[in-house]
């Protein structure tokens, strides 16, 4: 403590010099801060003290508004408790936090968090806060700023900034930002009173997506008059365009489901479907899939982009691995006794659960999200599709291509089906039908771990992430037809939006059930699902 | 071994007897029993609360232990198995002869182990929030019951924050449906319309959120201001926050006010687009008080310096249940179960929170109520916080049945569910045709 208070006044001190101290004044406003009143007033115990400060400290138009305003919205606008000085912290991780002076910025040192109070603000504050800097930000250089300030300023617009907002209307050079500040006009005018200007404001509106926009329609076509037919014609334009984006929605959640469904079902579609092996260990080498992005995650640090990237080869290689490990010591030995094996397999999918448990641990895994995957690809206001499902959906698409070209265009993939449809006859051909099964399980399982490292970017990375999914996987399996990877990816793709179509009105947990009924009695009409394998392999 | 163990017995049938034989009786150690989960589903949430329970004994033992013995911590692993935190409360109680239990987490597993530690008189601090509805002799509800957390929030959002329309979102089991439960009686109470409230639930673990996120976003554009009240439990948290960042839902629009996020949930994610989605609790490791600070610093020195470990509610909750009864079993001189049951009520200790905790006739405790806002580094920053602690109340007024019934362990009354209207012991009809 003492040897930081050192370093802080030889820090100040450090200033004073580079300030050219000497004299008195100077010497005066380095040790108690000078502080504006505008920014003294920030500190006040009560919301609405606070509330009424911005007003006061954005008023004010000092220099440096724009800074205090973004460090209190951050929370990094501090006092310190030996002498009140504000301070805006720059690192609050660790026990000891940087500061710098908030006046002057010049630097304090680091000081323990013990000594510092946070001027705490709330979500009103927050937005008050956004929407002030948003009024700064509407004269930024970069039309991205200006456009982001624009709609944060729809439904904000009062008297005051209405005047000022239709100057800077007529400056605007950027078509979306004109947009956008017309609409915000817009608002505004509906309210006024006059009918030529709501006349030309519901023209301006109508088409608007933005939420903010259809209530205040609204409201106005609950009226009668002119005005309000106006507003009920654009509003019933509005509604129109909304439901067709909302059931564009609803498809993109059911394939994105469908995709997760497809991935996680795949590579069973493979060792289950193909080779006739009930892997219930299938779950878990989608958790090793999904366990090797995080251990290439804690060995790249900073770099999750590249580590995801680098999780495709090696959790395909790792769950391959495994697979030919559970092939060979397991499954080879039970061929032909489906009970013995469905038990055999649960019991290594529970060993597998309890090694990472054991050797990694029970808690979840934390597995980041790449920068270029967060967030969403804004179509318009009421439809944006979120970038990791996207992702995953395209990888899905990806991933099944390449598996039907493995299994139609190589002569792997010819084997494969040479073996299923006639053992006897393959092997007397001169295939070598055990290598061929250890290469197919190593196939489906490596299938398993891609799907795994796609999982990590949408669930919880943990030791039971695999059983979430087992499930699914055989229901999409044999909904779709053993044996026929059109059918997985029809069945999943399809179970997806059945199950999203339903999850509105049904809730979550009846959606489930409800498609599982569908499936029972669909299998009950078609026991081989929907693409039966045909000709003499399938009665075999 | 074997003679400390027919000593035992003899003691046991002693005690049977009413013969009161503190020599007898008399062991090396003091066991402590910790009954949480270590593997499986909730094994997130409870086994840091393991850790600290080893902490606090350790941090005993360094002081001289109790009543001059040494404190014995016996750990078990129930699995997130509700059955099986029957039995290993079985085997703490009835082979390991514990003196006190601390554990669980949900409310099943509570449900659970009740009818073992009322058959074989044994002590259990539970320390985590829960939907009230019950008041066993044996158990110690040191989490929040229902008016120290769910309506306070509520209080809040409607007064504070002006929430006219209201999402409640659970997990599919018996804490958040009875908590929703008494949210919507009270909500309609207040004025609240039924096309103003959505009630929704998902299961255990449940990841897929897109829809119900964009359901959410829809039933909030509506014009009113909308809130989510969140008893989503365990790691389905972790992708539900995720959906509502990649759907820009900001708090400033559609806050979440959730009750069972705590900063243990959010060390999992990036909470940088989540500032300002609220919690309600009774502590938030971002409190103030040197008192807080230096349980934070003994926490990251337990854990061997690493400083990205963090404190949360229930840990707090054990931190006051074990120095509770660290006191009760000073103040009856004895661990006996029912000399401790009977002096730990009215034991008042510190929070963490720079107050005062009293152990109340019904089993529950005083606390503070704080509204907390997600901060960027996975902390909370208290808005809101009742000026006093508030006392939790076992049967909630907001439930038909329930709204009559009082819970007393003090002598003359002794009755955890003492209906005031019938004067009975014994709960009411309403009460029992609902469970």
């Amino acid at each position: 403590m003492t040897l930081l208070r050192t370093i802080t006044a030889t820090l100040m001190l450090g200033c004073l010099i580079a300030l050219g101290a000497g004299n008195a004044l100077a010497l005066d406003a380095a040790s108690p801060q000078q502080a504006p009143d505008e920014l003294r007033a920030l500190a006040a115990d009560s919301y609405a003290a606070k509330a009424r400060a911005i007003k006061d400290l954005v008023a004010s138009q000092a220099p440096r508004t724009r800074v205090w305003l973004q460090a209190l919205l951050d929370g990094k606008l501090q006092r310190l408790e030996d002498d009140g000085r504000f301070v805006i912290v720059t690192d609050n991780r660790g026990r000891d936090w940087t500061v710098i002076d908030a006046v002057d910025d010049a630097p304090l040192g680091e000081v323990s968090r013990r000594r510092i109070d946070r001027i705490t603000i709330n979500n009103a504050l927050r937005n008050q806060l956004r929407s002030a800097m948003a009024i700064l930000d509407l004269d930024a250089d970069d039309p991205a700023e200006r456009l982001a300030s624009a709609d944060r300023l729809i439904g904000e617009v009062d008297a005051d900034l209405a005047e000022p907002l239709a100057a800077r209307l007529d400056a605007e050079s950027d078509g979306d930002v004109r947009a956008k500040l017309a609409q915000a006009l817009a608002l505004y005018r509906l309210q006024s009173g006059d009918a030529a200007q709501i006349d030309a404001a519901i023209d301006t509106l109508s088409g608007s997506l933005n939420p903010t926009v259809r209530a205040a329609l609204a409201q106005v076509a609950r009226g009668d008059g002119e005005a309000a037919e106006a507003a009920r014609q654009a509003l019933a334009g509005i509604e129109q365009a909304l439901r067709l984006n909302h059931a564009a929605e609803t498809l993109y959640f059911g394939l994105s489901l469908g995709s997760v469904l497809v991935l996680a079902a795949i590579g069973l579609a493979i060792t289950f479907g193909v080779m006739g092996v009930i892997n219930m260990a299938h779950g878990e080498l989608i958790m090793l899939g999904a366990y090797t992005t995080w251990m290439l995650q804690q060995l790249l640090p900073g770099q999750p982009g590249l580590a995801l990237i680098l999780a495709i080869p090696a959790g395909f290689l790792v769950s391959a691995l495994v697979g030919v490990i559970i092939e060979r010591s397991v499954i080879r030995f039970l061929k032909g006794r489906p009970l013995e094996t469905l038990l055999a397999t649960f019991g290594v999918s529970l060993i597998l659960q309890q090694l990472v448990r054991t050797v990694i641990s029970p808690l979840n895994r934390t597995v980041v999200t790449p920068e270029w995957m967060s967030g969403s690809l804004v179509v318009n206001e009421a439809l944006s599709l979120t970038l990791n499902r996207l992702y995953v959906l395209g990888f899905a698409l990806v991933v099944f291509a390449a598996l039907m070209l493995v299994m139609r265009r190589t002569r792997l993939g010819l084997e494969v089906r040479a073996v299923t449809q006639n053992r006897t006859m393959a092997r007397a051909m001169g295939i070598h039908a055990t290598r061929v099964d250890i290469l197919t399980f190593a196939l489906g399982s490596g299938v398993a771990g891609l799907a795994g490292v796609a999982l990590s970017q949408l669930t919880n990375v943990g030791p039971n992430l695999g059983q979430n999914y087992i499930i699914d996987s055989f229901m999409v399996v044999v909904f779709g037809g053993v044996g026929n990877l059109w059918g997985t990816l029809v069945a999943g793709m399809s179970l997806g939006v059945i199950n999203q179509v339903i999850e509105p009105w049904a809730g979550a947990v009846l959606a489930k059930v409800i498609v599982l009924v569908f499936i029972i009695l669909f299998i009950q009409k078609r026991p081989r699902g929907l693409f039966p394998q045909k000709g003499r392999a399938a009665e075999g | 071994m074997n003679a400390s163990k027919s000593h035992r017995w003899i003691a046991a049938g002693l005690l049977g007897l009413g013969i009161s034989v503190p020599a007898l009786a008399q062991e090396d150690t003091i066991k402590v029993g910790i009954l949480h989960s270590l593997s499986g589903t909730m094994a997130i949430s409870e086994s840091t609360l393991k850790d600290e329970m080893l902490m606090l004994i350790q941090q005993q033992n360094d002081k001289g232990g109790l009543l001059g013995k040494q404190l014995e911590p016996v750990v078990v692993d129930p699995a997130s198995d509700w059955p099986l935190f029957a039995e290993k409360a079985r085997q703490l109680l009835a082979k390991d002869k514990v003196d006190v239990i601390f554990g669980n987490w949900t409310s099943a597993s509570r449900k659970a182990v009740l009818p073992v530690v009322e058959e074989l008189d044994g002590l259990l601090f539970y320390p985590v929030q829960y939907e009230g509805e019950e008041s066993s002799e044996n158990i110690f509800y040191t989490g929040a019951a229902p008016n120290q957390q769910a309506i306070p929030a509520v209080d809040y959002l409607m007064n504070n924050v002006g929430v006219q329309r209201w999402v409640l979102e659970g997990t599919d089991y018996v804490y958040p449906r009875t908590t929703n439960k008494i949210l919507e009686t009270y909500l309609k109470e207040h004025g609240v319309a039924d096309d103003d409230i959505m009630i929704d639930y998902t299961p255990f673990g449940y990841s897929n959120w897109q829809n119900i996120v964009s359901n959410i976003k829809q039933f909030g554009s509506q014009g009113k201001k909308t809130a989510v009240v969140s008893t989503i439990n365990g790691d389905a948290n972790v992708p539900f926050y995720r959906e509502l960042a990649n759907q820009g839902i900001d708090a400033a629009d559609i806050p979440v006010m959730a009750f069972s996020v705590g900063e243990q949930e959010l060390s999992g994610i990036d909470t940088a687009p989540l500032v300002g989605h609220l919690a309600a609790w009774n502590y938030f490791m971002s409190v103030d008080t040197d008192a807080n600070y230096d349980f934070i610093d003994n926490w990251i020195a337990y854990n061997d310096g690493d400083d990205t470990v963090v404190t949360n509610d229930p840990m707090e909750a054990h931190y006051i249940g074990f120095n509770m009864w660290l006191q009760a079993v000073k103040k009856a001189g004895t661990t006996e179960v029912d000399a401790v049951k009977d002096a730990i009520i009215g034991v008042t200790v510190p929070n963490l929170s720079g107050g005062y905790a009293t152990m109340m006739p019904n089993h529950h405790i005083t606390k503070p109520v704080m509204i907390g806002e997600i901060q960027d580094n996975g902390q909370f920053s208290v808005v809101w916080q009742t000026p006093s602690t508030v006392a939790g109340d076992a049967w909630s007024d907001y439930l038909p049945g329930s709204r009559d019934l009082i819970s007393d362990w003090r002598k003359p009354l002794e009755c955890g569910n003492y209906n005031v209207v019938e004067k009975t012991c014994g709960g009411s009809a309403e009460e029992t045709a609902s469970q």
